[in-house]
C-alpha cells in the first residue's frame, strides 16, 4: 500500500510536470540574523557565518580543519627576520560587480582595516602591520614593526577579506566580493539569499543557490528542520532533538568541534566581584558536567581556562576549578563573604539560558543568591559587552586563538592584569613554535589561576543536515558556513544530474529513492472489464456517471489510480454509494482500469 | 448542588489545596537541581516524572500552583479595588463623570493584555509583579462595567429613592445599599476574572514576560517543554492538565455560582 503510494506518487509528480524542488538549491538554517553584512565592520558571529568564503575571500583562508590555506593569494613568503610578508596573487579574479583584483585592492583592503577611524572588529590583526606596497599588480609586500610567525593565520580571519575601493562603501547590506557566491537578496528578519557566481576563479560550487534564513527560536527549529523548510542547520539550537533526529534516516547529526570556549564572564573591576576569594569561590561551587549535561545534553568538552582542548597548545587546568561546593563555602567564609547577592545577564542561546539556571541553583547552594535577567542580543551588547554594567553572564566566545582578549582593558570582563599584557604582547613577536607554545600555557594558567572567569565548557558544533547533503564542516575552526564544497548526494560532481538527483524535500525523498515502476500502459483484461462496469454497469449507472467518463471527477472527486481498499471504503461510507452494490471482483477490476487512466496520464 | 459546581470546585480546590500545602511542604526542592536525574518518566519516586534538570514536576506544579493563584488573585484584586469605585461612581453620577470613566476604560479595554504587559516589561523588566499589574489593569475595566451596569439597575428601585429622601448621599448609597446588592455579579465574574488570569499568566510566563527563574511557572514549564515534547512528552502533559484542570475548574465554579446566585435564574428553575 506504501509501496503503491510512493510510486504513484512519484508518478503523478512526473506526470504533471510538477517540479521538484531543485536540487542545486540549499536552505541554511541559523539562529541569529547578521546585524550587517559586512564582515571588516561588524563583531557578530552571523556576519562571518553566511559570507565567509562563500561572498568574500581573503588573501588566505582557513580550511575545514583550521589550517590556513591559499585564498586569494595562491603563494606567499615570509624573510627571515620574519617581517616582511611577500603575497603573490592570483590572476583573472573578478568581483562580483565586475571590476578587477589586483594588488592595489589588497593594498585599499588592508590600510582600510588598520586606519584609525576603521570599525573593523578585530583590528588588533593588523596592528603589526607598518606598511603594504604593490609591487606589481600580482604581488603585495606588507611590512611589519615586528616579526610575526602568523600573519598568515590573521589574513585568514573573516575581517581580513578583500574588498574592492568601488564597493567598501556599502558592504553592509550590498556585500561584494570574489567568493564563489554572490549575494542576491536580504530579506531582513528572514533570509539572505546566495546565488554562484559563473565568473569564480576557482572551482565552481555544486550549489546554483543557497538561502540563509534565520530560526532563533529552538522549537522552530526543529519544525522547519522535520518539516523540510530547511536543509541544513549547522548550529542546530536544540540539542535535545539531537538523538530523535540522528535516528531518522532522513537526517544525519554532525557532532565536531568549534572555537567556542563557554564561560561564566564576570565582571573583574566592579565590587564585589573584583575580590578574587569570590570568583574562587563561584569557579568551585560550579559543576560543568552538570550544565554539558542539563544544558547541552551532553554535547560539549569541560576546559579549565579560555582555550580550546583540540588546540595542541590547550593545557587542561579544570583542576584548578573542581567542582568542590565545600571549599567554596569555606572559600566564602575565610574571606568574610556572605549575603552576596549578584546579577545575572542571560542572552537567548540556550546554553545561556539553561546554564544560567543551573548555574544560580549551584552558586545558591553556597550562599550566593543571583537574580537572572533573561535578555535579548541587542540588549545584552548594550549593557554588558558595550556597557560593562553587569555581574554575571554566560556567553561563548567563538573566535579562534581569542585569549588575547584578556589583555585588552575596554573588554567587558575587564581584567587586563599588566603581567598578562606584557604576556600576550611577548607572544605577538615570538614566532618560535616552542616558545609560543611555553607562552601560551602561561597565558592560560595565569588566568585560570585569577579566576577571571568562570571556564565552563568548549561548545560543541551539533550541527543537522539532510542526510543527501555532503561538504559541509563538521567542525567550526572558524565562524563560516562555507557552502563551496556542499552539495546534494555523496559522490562528487557527475554523478549528481538534476534528473537524478533526490528532491531536496526531504519529505520527497523516499518517493524518488524508489523509482516508479514502469508501468504497461496498454489496457490489460482486468481492466478492459473494469472500463465497462466503470462507463456503464456498475450500480445500473457506472461510476463514470459521477465521476466522469475519464474519472477526472464531475460530481463526484477525480478517482484515476484509486485501488481496491479506497474504493470499498468510499462504497461503504459515503451516502450517494452504497446502494450501488458492486461486487469485490468488480472493485478489483474497476481499480485495474482506474489504475490504467492513471498511468495513462503519467506517460 | 449542580454537577458543574461541584467539579469545578474541586478541580479549583485541588489547585488551591497544592499551593497552600507547597507553602510548607512539597516532594522535592524544586530549587534543588539533579541532571542525572533529568526527563525521568512518572514512577512512585516521581509521581509525574522529572523535567530537564531533574526536578519534580508534581514540586513544581505546587509551587507553580502557588506562583499562578498568588498572581491571579492579586490580579484580580487590583481588578475589584479599581474597578467597583470606577463603577459605582459612574453609575451614581450619570453625565460627565460616567462618559469620562467608561471612556477611560473603554481605552484600556482596547489594549490585550499581553500588549500592556510586553509594555511594562519594556519598561521594568519582566516579572512576576509586572505580570500581575499588567493583568490587574486588564481587569480594571471588566469590572467597572459589570459594576454600572448592576448599579444602574439599581439606581431606579425605590428603596434607593426611599433611602435619597431620607438624605443620604449618593457615596454612602453606593455603599450601602448597592454594592450588597450587586455582590453576587461581582463573585461570579471576580471566578471568570481569576481562571483568566491564571491563564493570562501562563501565556505571559509562556513568552518569558512572567515569573522569572528560577521561581516555577506553569507557563514557563510549558515553554521549556516545547522542544522535548517527543522525547519525554510528560513534561509537556502535567503542566498543561494542570493549567487546562483549574481554569476549567474556575469556569465551572463560576458558572454554576452565577446559576446559584441569580435570583432570576432560581426563579426559572
Amino acid at each position: 500500500m506504501k509501496k503503491l503510494f510512493n510510486s504513484a506518487l512519484a508518478a503523478l509528480l512526473v506526470s504533471t510536470g510538477m517540479a521538484w524542488a531543485a536540487p542545486d538549491a540549499i536552505t541554511v538554517g541559523m539562529v541569529l540574523e547578521p546585524p550587517n553584512l559586512d564582515p571588516t565592520a561588524g563583531a557578530a558571529a552571523a556576519i562571518d557565518e553566511v559570507v565567509y568564503a562563500n561572498v568574500f575571500e581573503g588573501l588566505t583562508r582557513f580550511g575545514p580543519d583550521g589550517a590556513v590555506r591559499p585564498g586569494l593569494a595562491s603563494s606567499w613568503s615570509v624573510s627571515a627576520d620574519g617581517k616582511v610578508w611577500t603575497f603573490n596573487l592570483r590572476a583573472g579574479v573578478t568581483f562580483h560587480d565586475g571590476t578587477g583584483f589586483d594588488a592595489q585592492d589588497v593594498k585599499f583592503s588592508l590600510d582600510r582595516a588598520r586606519d584609525p577611524v576603521s570599525t573593523n572588529a578585530q583590528k588588533v590583526l593588523f596592528a603589526g602591520i607598518e606598511s603594504v606596497e604593490a609591487a606589481n599588480p600580482q604581488q603585495v609586500v606588507v611590512r611589519l614593526s615586528a616579526p610575526d610567525g602568523a600573519f598568515d593565520w590573521k589574513m585568514a580571519w573573516g575581517d581580513a577579506v578583500i574588498v574592492a575601493p568601488e564597493s567598501a562603501a556599502n558592504l553592509a547590506t550590498n556585500p561584494v566580493g570574489t567568493g564563489p557566491f554572490v549575494f542576491a537578496e536580504w530579506v531582513q528578519g528572514d533570509h539572505v539569499t546566495l546565488t554562484a557566481n559563473a565568473n569564480y576563479w576557482g572551482g565552481k560550487p555544486a550549489l546554483a543557490k543557497a538561502t540563509f534564513r534565520f530560526i532563533s527560536d529552538p522549537t522552530a527549529a526543529f519544525a522547519a528542520m522535520m518539516a523540510g523548510d530547511v536543509d541544513a542547520f549547522p548550529n542546530f539550537p536544540a540539542p535535545e532533538t539531537l538523538p530523535q533526529l540522528a535516528a531518522d534516516p532522513r537526517f544525519k547529526v554532525i557532532v565536531g568541534s568549534t572555537e567556542g570556549e563557554t564561560i561564566l564572564a564576570m565582571n573583574n573591576k566592579l565590587a564585589p566581584l573584583a575580590n578574587i576569594k569570590l570568583r574562587e569561590a563561584i569557579a568551585h561551587a560550579i559543576n560543568r558536567q552538570d550544565i554539558i549535561d542539563g544544558a547541552m545534553f551532553g554535547y560539549g568538552t569541560p576546559i579549565g581556562t579560555h582555550f580550546a582542548p583540540h588546540n595542541p597548545d590547550y593545557v587542561d587546568l579544570t583542576g584548578l576549578s573542581n567542582y568542590d561546593p565545600e571549599l567554596s563555602k569555606k572559600i566564602l567564609a575565610d574571606a568574610g563573604l556572605s549575603g552576596i547577592k549578584l546579577r545575572l545577564a542571560l542572552p537567548p542561546p540556550t546554553y545561556a539560558r539553561r546554564g544560567g539556571e543551573i548555574i544560580a541553583a549551584e552558586l545558591r547552594a553556597v550562599g550566593i543568591e543571583t537574580e537572572i535577567t533573561n535578555m535579548e542580543w541587542a540588549q545584552w551588547l548594550e549593557q554588558v559587552f558595550t556597557g560593562k554594567d553587569f555581574d554575571l553572564t554566560i556567553v561563548s566566545h567563538t573566535e579562534p586563538m581569542d585569549i588575547d582578549i584578556y589583555a585588552r582593558p575596554d573588554y567587558y570582563f575587564q581584567y587586563a592584569r599588566p603581567d598578562f599584557v606584557a604576556l600576550i604582547d611577548k607572544l605577538k613577536l615570538t614566532s618560535d613554535a616552542a616558545a609560543r607554545s611555553e607562552l601560551l600555557r602561561q597565558a592560560q594558567e595565569m588566568i585560570a589561576r585569577d579566576y577571571v572567569n568562570g571556564y565552563l565548557f568548549q561548545l560543541a558544533k551539533t550541527g543537522v543536515a539532510n542526510a543527501e547533503l555532503s561538504g559541509l564542516w563538521e567542525n567550526s575552526p572558524t565562524q563560516a558556513n562555507d557552502l563551496t564544497a556542499v552539495r546534494w548526494g555523496s559522490a562528487p560532481a557527475e554523478a549528481v544530474q538534476p534528473t537524478s538527483a533526490p528532491a531536496a524535500d526531504p519529505a520527497a525523498a523516499p518517493a524518488a529513492a524508489e523509482p516508479a515502476p514502469r508501468l504497461d500502459p496498454s489496457l490489460s483484461i482486468e481492466a478492459e472489464a473494469g472500463k465497462v462496469i466503470f462507463e456503464e454497469t456498475a450500480g445500473g449507472i457506472g461510476c463514470a456517471a459521477c465521476h466522469g467518463i475519464d474519472a477526472q471527477g464531475e460530481l463526484g472527486p477525480d478517482i484515476r489510480g484509486k485501488d481496491p481498499v479506497l474504493i470499498l471504503n468510499a462504497l461503504s461510507s459515503i451516502a450517494e454509494m452504497m446502494e450501488l452494490g458492486v461486487s469485490k471482483e468488480e472493485i478489483d477490476l474497476v481499480a485495474a482500469y482506474l489504475r490504467y487512466l492513471h498511468d495513462l496520464e503519467a506517460h | 448542588m449542580k454537577p458543574g459546581l461541584a467539579i469545578g470546585a474541586v478541580l479549583a480546590g485541588v489547585a488551591l489545596i497544592a499551593a497552600l500545602v507547597s507553602l510548607v511542604w512539597t516532594p522535592y526542592d524544586v530549587t534543588a537541581l539533579a541532571i542525572a536525574q533529568k526527563l525521568q518518566g512518572p514512577s512512585p519516586l516521581h509521581w509525574f516524572g522529572t523535567d530537564h534538570f531533574g526536578r519534580d514536576i508534581a514540586a513544581m506544579l505546587m509551587v507553580g500552583a502557588r506562583t499562578s493563584l498568588a498572581v491571579a488573585l492579586v490580579a484580580v484584586g487590583i481588578g475589584i479595588g479599581l474597578g467597583v469605585p470606577l463603577g459605582l461612581l459612574a453609575a451614581a453620577r450619570p453625565g460627565w463623570a460616567d462618559e469620562l470613566t467608561m471612556r477611560g476604560n473603554d481605552l484600556i479595554f482596547a489594549f490585550p493584555s499581553l500588549v500592556i504587559a510586553i509594555l511594562i516589561t519594556a519598561v521594568f523588566g519582566p516579572s512576576a509583579i509586572n505580570a500581575i499589574i499588567a493583568i490587574g489593569i486588564f481587569n480594571i475595566p471588566v469590572f467597572a462595567r459589570v459594576t454600572r451596569a448592576g448599579a444602574l439597575s439599581l439606581w431606579t428601585l425605590d428603596y434607593i429613592r426611599a433611602a435619597q429622601v431620607a438624605g443620604k448621599g449618593r457615596a454612602r448609597i453606593s455603599v450601602e445599599h448597592i454594592l450588597p446588592n450587586i455582590a453576587n455579579l461581582l463573585i461570579v465574574q471576580g471566578t471568570i476574572q481569576f481562571s483568566l488570569g491564571i491563564l493570562a499568566e501562563a501565556g505571559l510566563s509562556y513568552v518569558g514576560l512572567g515569573a522569572q527563574p528560577p521561581l516555577p511557572s506553569w507557563g514557563r514549564m510549558l515553554a521549556e517543554a516545547q522542544t522535548m515534547v517527543t522525547l519525554a512528552p510528560h513534561v509537556a502533559i502535567f503542566p498543561g492538565l494542570a493549567i487546562v484542570a483549574t481554569v476549567l475548574g474556575l469556569n465551572l465554579l463560576g458558572d454554576g455560582l452565577r446559576d446559584a446566585l441569580d435570583p432570576r435564574l432560581r426563579r426559572a428553575r
